[in-house]
Parts: structure tokens; C-alpha cells; sequence
């Protein structure tokens, strides 16, 4: 039988509500992820990772018009190492999959994934021997937005989505919280 | 207070917040997306959606012009005969089955242009983000209008 506890959590609002009651688990994680997951959710930190055409409008998403910082996404990183999510804008091909895995290999857990665009999550019209089918055969991914391009807005319902679905992670243990990097890995192991 | 102190200190910091205090008279440009909507452009192409007639009849006869048009093939169309005891269509045919593949999908509009009854449409709904793959095979059921009364 799940335990009743009753936490204080904030929400979007800021205003303190009652917690969610039904959430199992012990004290500390039930009220520690609720505030972990406000935290990753409100500060997804997209990555500098421009493929095609789709690029752009992911550009002019963080251009003031649209503005993704509304959302906390506005710090676009140069480097995998202070990524959390990784934005696959446009056609992936072949010979970039190997280097686009790598550098989802690089990005600190925990990551997500948003495939931008008909070409990155299907292939779009390039169904032929250049383009990967889907970057799902490299990289999980998390939302897909279709569209060709996606438009500003359709890419901010996009990144609204991921953050109810990091919003609704459930961390039942102190090693779900995902905090420290378990299995340290070695520059050679990912480079 | 020197004038050294005026030149260096006192004059950047009323330059400064002079340009602040100008831009505050500019108008806003953000558009707060989830509470206020941009108008799409009129020529907005997004969401299929298979329209009908005023009888409540579908437009959608089954020829296939739709899918053949289809760069990226991603339409695919079922046809069936109508019949006097179920009748959908008012010609002789109708799509029982009428699928898009959304991920493939390049909204171009080409289907629209094809459609020699027009009852593929493309309107503005782009709000199709979503978790699964398979969420976004829309069926004839998700873009078939509804009946209006």
C-alpha cells in the first residue's frame, strides 16, 4: 500500500499546493524529485546542433519574437559536456549518425532527445540511400515534432511536451534520481 | 565631485540607463505562446483534416490522387463501393480506410491540390508534437471532420 504523505511542492504557479499523495516511495525521494524534476524542467539546456533547414527555425525560436527563455532554454551549448537536451534539426545522414551518437555519448545523463522535422524523424522525402530513417535508429528519442520545418511555435509545444514528460519522472530510489554520474567514463571511452 | 568623477562615473551610468529608458517605449515583440497565439499566415499549411459536405456526407471518393501526388508518399487511401444501405460518399466510391503518415509528412499541400472534390484540407492546427511513433499514423477517424448539426 502506497504511503499518504502530504508534501508541499511548487508548482508553476509558485504557489505552494499539496504534493501529489498518491506518489509511492519514501519521504525524502517523493518530495526531492518533484523539486529535481521542477528544476531539470524549467532549465533544459538545449544543444548547439544545427543538421539542415530545420536549424533555423530553431534559431528563430530563441529569437526574441518566440523567445524559448520563457521556458529556460535559451542557453544554447557549445559543448555536449552542459547539454540536456539534444535537438536533432534537420536530415541526419549516414555518414553524420556515428558522429551525432557520439555526441549524445557526451552529454551527461540525464539527456533528452527532441527529433525536429519530418527528415530527422522519418526520413521525411529523402527516402533514399544517403538519409538515416528515423535518428530513433541512433539516439532514443523523446518528442518528435513533424512539420517541414517545424514552425517556432510548433517547436515550443515541442519542448512544453518534454517538459511534462521530464516533469512527470518518478524516482523511486536515491540511484533513479540520477545526480552523480555512476559509471565515471574516460575521456578515451567517449571522445 | 571632480569633473574627473562626473566624466568617468556620473555620465556612463545616465548614457546607460538612458538606453534602457528609451527601449521601455518600444513595443513588445514576444508572443506568450501557450496563453496568446500568433495568427497563422493565410496560407498556412499543418493539419489534415478530411472535410464534408453540408449533408454531412463525405467529400472523400477513394481515388487515390492524394497519395499519387504525395512526394513523400505518405498518404496511403483504402477504397471501398458504396451501397444504398451505407452510403458515405455521394459518388460510387469512398475511403474506408484513409491513413497519413505525420512524421513523413512535408506539408506541402500537394494532396490538397490533387483532391478533385477538395476534401483533403490542410488547416492550422500545428500543435502535433508527440511521444511515440505510432501516435502519428492519423487515421481516418482523426481527420474526418464531424458532423456539423
Amino acid at each position: 500500500m502506497p504511503k499518504r504523505i502530504e508534501t508541499l511542492v511548487m508548482h508553476d504557479s509558485s504557489t505552494p499546493v499539496l504534493g501529489d499523495t498518491m506518489k509511492g516511495g519514501s519521504v525524502v525521494v517523493t518530495t526531492l524529485d518533484t523539486l529535481i524534476n521542477q528544476a531539470r524542467s524549467n532549465a533544459l539546456w538545449p544543444l548547439t546542433f544545427g543538421l539542415a533547414c530545420c536549424a533555423i527555425e530553431m534559431m528563430c525560436t530563441v529569437a526574441a519574437r518566440f523567445d524559448l527563455a520563457r521556458f529556460g532554454s535559451e542557453a544554447f551549448r557549445a559543448t555536449p559536456r552542459q547539454a540536456d537536451v539534444m535537438i536533432i534539426a534537420g536530415r541526419l545522414s549516414k555518414k553524420m549518425a556515428p558522429v551525432l551518437r557520439q555526441i549524445y555519448d557526451q552529454m551527461p545523463e540525464p539527456k533528452w532527445v527532441i527529433s525536429m522535422g519530418a527528415c530527422a524523424s522519418s526520413g521525411g522525402v529523402y527516402n533514399n540511400y544517403a538519409i538515416v530513417q528515423g535518428a530513433d535508429q541512433v539516439v532514443p528519442v523523446d518528442v518528435y515534432v513533424p512539420g517541414c520545418p517545424p514552425s517556432p511555435d510548433a517547436l515550443m509545444y515541442a519542448v512544453i511536451k518534454l517538459q511534462n514528460k521530464v516533469k512527470r519522472q518518478s524516482m523511486r530510489t536515491t540511484k533513479q534520481l540520477n545526480l552523480i554520474e555512476l559509471k565515471p567514463r574516460s575521456f578515451e571511452e567517449t571522445a | 565631485m571632480s569633473f574627473e568623477v562626473f566624466r568617468d562615473v556620473v555620465k556612463p551610468i545616465v548614457v546607460g540607463f538612458g538606453i534602457t529608458a528609451k527601449r521601455l517605449a518600444h513595443p513588445k515583440v514576444t508572443i506568450q505562446y501557450p496563453e496568446e497565439r500568433r495568427e497563422q499566415f493565410g496560407r498556412t499549411r499543418w493539419r489534415h483534416v478530411l472535410t464534408r459536405y453540408d449533408s454531412g456526407l463525405e467529400r472523400c471518393i477513394g481515388c487515390s490522387l492524394c497519395a499519387g501526388a504525395c512526394p513523400a508518399r505518405c498518404i496511403y487511401v483504402g477504397a471501398a463501393e458504396n451501397t444504398d444501405e451505407a452510403r458515405f460518399s455521394p459518388g460510387e466510391r469512398y475511403a474506408h480506410r484513409y491513413e497519413i503518415n505525420m512524421l513523413r509528412c512535408i506539408f506541402c499541400g500537394f494532396c490538397q491540390e490533387a483532391c478533385p472534390t477538395g476534401a483533403i484540407v490542410l488547416r492550422k492546427d500545428f500543435e502535433l508534437s508527440n511521444y511515440e511513433r505510432e501516435d502519428f499514423i492519423y487515421t481516418k477517424e482523426m481527420l474526418l471532420e464531424p458532423v456539423r448539426d
